[in-house]
């Protein structure tokens, strides 16, 4: 009789469990098995048939030195544009959380680059940052040839980077602002009786006490940074110049969209969700245990 | 009174025949077009099917914009292979070996010949007809829109520098630029490195110059064919223009820089540029007041027989999978089209070429090429027309050949950048450029091109 209400107990704990396991199979478990699937054969696009060649694509992508630099260029990009826009959102919501005037203003203000489309924020920052028109011609007037994303691979890699941390700083930014505000005041009202300055409470009281957000934030903009900074380079760079920004996700889209290669597109974005796994599992083993949850 | 007594009399009468007469007509049969064109040629589009399906009232096409080619032929992939193709789509013109080798269409020839059209094929130009035809000559789809690349030139800045003719070889060029450069024009010529220019920079120039892209007759002849682009006369000419951009005489004008090279073309920051004559009515329309401006065939070099340019744009494809009612309407669609009055109607409102001779002829006969705005676009045709095509200039057959117009860009942009020389640029070009064509070769085991 036990074993029967035990039993009636495990079919509805499935039942219940079944939407969402449905949803999860079918958005995530099957299109990454069906990616796994063409990874080892060659598509024809239009699906007129496959043929099975093993690792042969894993094969050739790792053997393509271009392949190699547009790895090089994701990692770069994820590193600076993420302490970018960390560190940036940091200060800003440090400032401010500390009540200074006009600290209403900003609060709402600083929220809203999160919002605007890739697309249309990469528009703005191409007019921006064109070396002949916008704001980059007058520094180009200063000194001829300063700026040249055009044929200049670092300053088109700088171009995009702006672009993506100038977005991320806001989605950064409200998480910070609410850990600051989470901390009750009194820990730093006493930390001022004290006679610890700004920067002292800042470091010895504030900064221990959001580690846990930090370390979300750190995890989440990496992992967007790899995959989220499609929409900029396509309209920015469109990968130039000379593959300078050719990241990996966007070098996955332009070899499968455009080039019809499906295969091999398949296998570089195993390639790209094994080391985002990876980058993943490394920031849990080594910089969580820094991190003090209450 | 009497007036408007007639008049609601009229009208009563016209509603009751209108309602009698609807009833009597069968719904028409309904087919998709998708096409990717944007913006003011879309709008070109949607009135020339409005003007289709006024023209008859069994088939209503339902034209829709993809946005642009590239995204017109992946919807159109993704949709196939959902089972939801449209039965026509308009295909550019170096998505044709995909194309080909997709089992996806429906020959457009043998589509005419059952349904009773008489089209007479030897009507097209021959270098439109051979771009899109199989090795035996059979038209798979049916040519579209169509350009060609064409010189544009300043006649005020050149009359400045003596000069009352457009320069006919690549040497004349390279002292009329030095020329304007001293008279003190600071952007003698304007060209962009991307994959796009591609088209106008090594296409072109490789088909004027009866130069080959690739072998097996740039890919007509089989799957195997390879680029071979490092060891014609196009490395002479990247030479010339990377020598003529370090010595200022060429600047590199891109929309990410701020301007494009037509806008810096119509605007009169630079004098000369190389570009489609699909740009002419854009020049026209934007140009600086009083500009004085003309077009001229692209130049070559001293001492070569100059051959036929090729065809830029697009050709029109059946697909395979729909009923016997909507491939008489693709028919009756593709008919209307190669009517000399759609041609008209077409060139006057884009700045596209008419693609086969009676539709030239109709357009010369009602003085089209007479008068500004379109005088100058009869250029293209001279220059399509230039010879007979040769097994060369008849196209390029180069399967993911989007991917070595990207290959193309970045190694340009290396070269231009200084960071490769222009053999080593171009050695990479062609070694990555093989390894996509190879590639292809592999997804199609046994297949050939038709």
């Amino acid at each position: 009789m036990e074993k029967r209400v035990t039993f009636g107990r495990w079919t509805i704990g499935i039942l219940f469990a079944v939407p969402q396991l449905l949803l999860i199979f079918t958005f995530f478990y099957w299109p990454a098995g069906q990616a796994v699937y063409w990874s080892l054969t060659l598509q024809q696009p239009w699906g007129g048939g496959n043929i099975w060649v093993g690792l042969d694509n894993f094969r050739s992508i790792l053997s393509n030195a271009d392949y190699w630099n547009s790895i090089t260029a994701s990692l770069v990009f994820a590193a600076t544009s993420t302490g970018l826009a960390m560190v940036i959102a940091l200060v800003l919501a440090a400032l401010t959380d500390r009540q200074l005037a006009g600290s209403w203003l900003y609060r709402v203000v600083l929220i809203w680059p999160y919002g605007i489309a890739a697309p249309a924020l990469a528009m703005a920052f191409r007019f921006i940052l064109a070396p002949e028109a916008g704001f980059m011609a007058v520094v180009n007037k200063v000194w001829p040839g300063f700026w040249d994303p055009g044929l200049d691979g670092a300053d088109a890699m700088a171009s995009v980077i702006i672009a993506f941390s100038w977005k991320y700083v806001g989605y950064n930014f409200i998480f910070f602002l609410a850990a600051f505000q989470a901390i009750p005041r009194s820990l730093i009202e006493a930390a001022a009786m004290d006679g610890s300055g700004v920067i002292r409470r800042f470091r010895d009281i504030q900064f221990p006490l959001i580690t846990p957000t930090i370390f979300f934030l750190l995890v989440i903009n990496i992992t967007e940074s790899f995959q989220d900074s499609f929409g900029i380079v396509d309209i920015m760079t469109a990968g130039g110049p000379a593959n300078a920004t050719n990241l990996m996700v966007y070098k996955i889209y332009s070899d499968g969209f455009k080039g019809l290669d499906y295969s091999g597109a398949a296998a570089q974005s195993i390639i790209l969700m094994l080391l985002i796994i990876a980058l993943t599992i490394v920031q849990f083993r080594f910089i969580e245990r820094r991190v003090h949850y209450r | 009174m009497t007036i408007i007594k007639r008049g609601l009399a009229a009208l009563a009468a016209g509603a009751l025949s209108t309602a009698l007469a609807v009833p009597a007509f069968a719904e028409p049969v309904k087919f998709d077009f998708w096409f990717g064109l944007s913006g003011d040629l879309a709008r070109v589009v949607d009135t020339l099917c409005k003007n289709f399906n006024a023209s008859q009232k069994d088939y209503e096409v339902v034209c829709t914009s993809q946005g642009n080619y590239d995204a017109t032929l992946q919807n159109t992939i993704a949709a196939f292979r959902a089972g939801k193709q449209p039965t026509v789509v308009q295909v550019y013109d170096v998505g044709t070996a995909t194309m080909m080798l997709s089992g996806a269409y429906k020959p457009a020839d043998k589509l005419m010949e059952e349904n009773g059209y008489k089209i007479d094929y030897s009507d097209y130009f021959p270098g439109i007809a051979r771009y899109y035809a199989t090795s035996k000559g059979e038209m798979l789809s049916f040519p579209f829109n169509s350009s060609t690349a064409l010189m544009y030139w300043n006649k005020d800045a050149f009359a400045k520098i003596g000069k009352t003719e457009a320069p006919k070889t690549w040497e004349d060029v390279g002292a009329d630029l030095k020329a304007l450069k001293d008279a003190g024009y600071d952007c003698p010529m304007a060209i962009n490195i991307s994959a796009n220019e591609s088209w106008q920079l090594m296409e072109q120039f490789s088909a004027i110059h009866n130069q080959p892209i690739a072998t097996k007759n740039n890919g007509y002849d089989g799957l195997d064919a390879r680029l071979e682009v490092n060891k014609t006369k196009f490395v002479q000419y990247v030479t010339d223009l990377k020598k003529w951009y370090d010595a200022g005489l060429i600047k590199i004008k891109s929309k990410d820089l701020g301007q494009d090279m037509v806008q810096a073309f119509a605007t009169g920051t630079c004098q000369l540029i190389l570009t489609s004559v699909g740009d002419h009515g854009t020049v026209g329309r934007t140009q600086k007041e009083g500009m004085n401006w003309d077009v001229a065939e692209l130049p070559v070099y001293a001492g070569t027989e100059r051959k036929n340019s090729l065809v830029g744009g697009a050709s029109l494809w059946v697909l395979s999978g729909k009923s016997d009612a909507e491939y008489k309407g693709a028919a009756a669609f593709l008919n209307f089209i190669h009517d000399p009055k759609t041609a008209l109607f077409w060139s006057t409102n884009t700045g596209y070429i008419p693609v086969a001779k009676s539709g030239f002829d109709f357009m010369k006969s009602n003085g089209f090429y007479d008068k500004a705005p379109y005088k100058g676009r009869e250029v293209a045709i001279a220059s399509l027309t230039a010879s007979e095509p040769t097994e060369i200039t008849r196209g390029i057959r180069l399967g993911n050949f989007t991917q070595i117009r990207a290959e193309f860009g970045t190694q340009m942009q290396a070269i231009f950048a200084n960071k490769v020389s222009v053999q080593e640029g171009l050695d990479t070009l062609v070694k990555n450029g093989d390894a996509i064509l190879e590639r292809f070769q592999q997804t199609y085991p046994g297949k050939t091109l038709p």
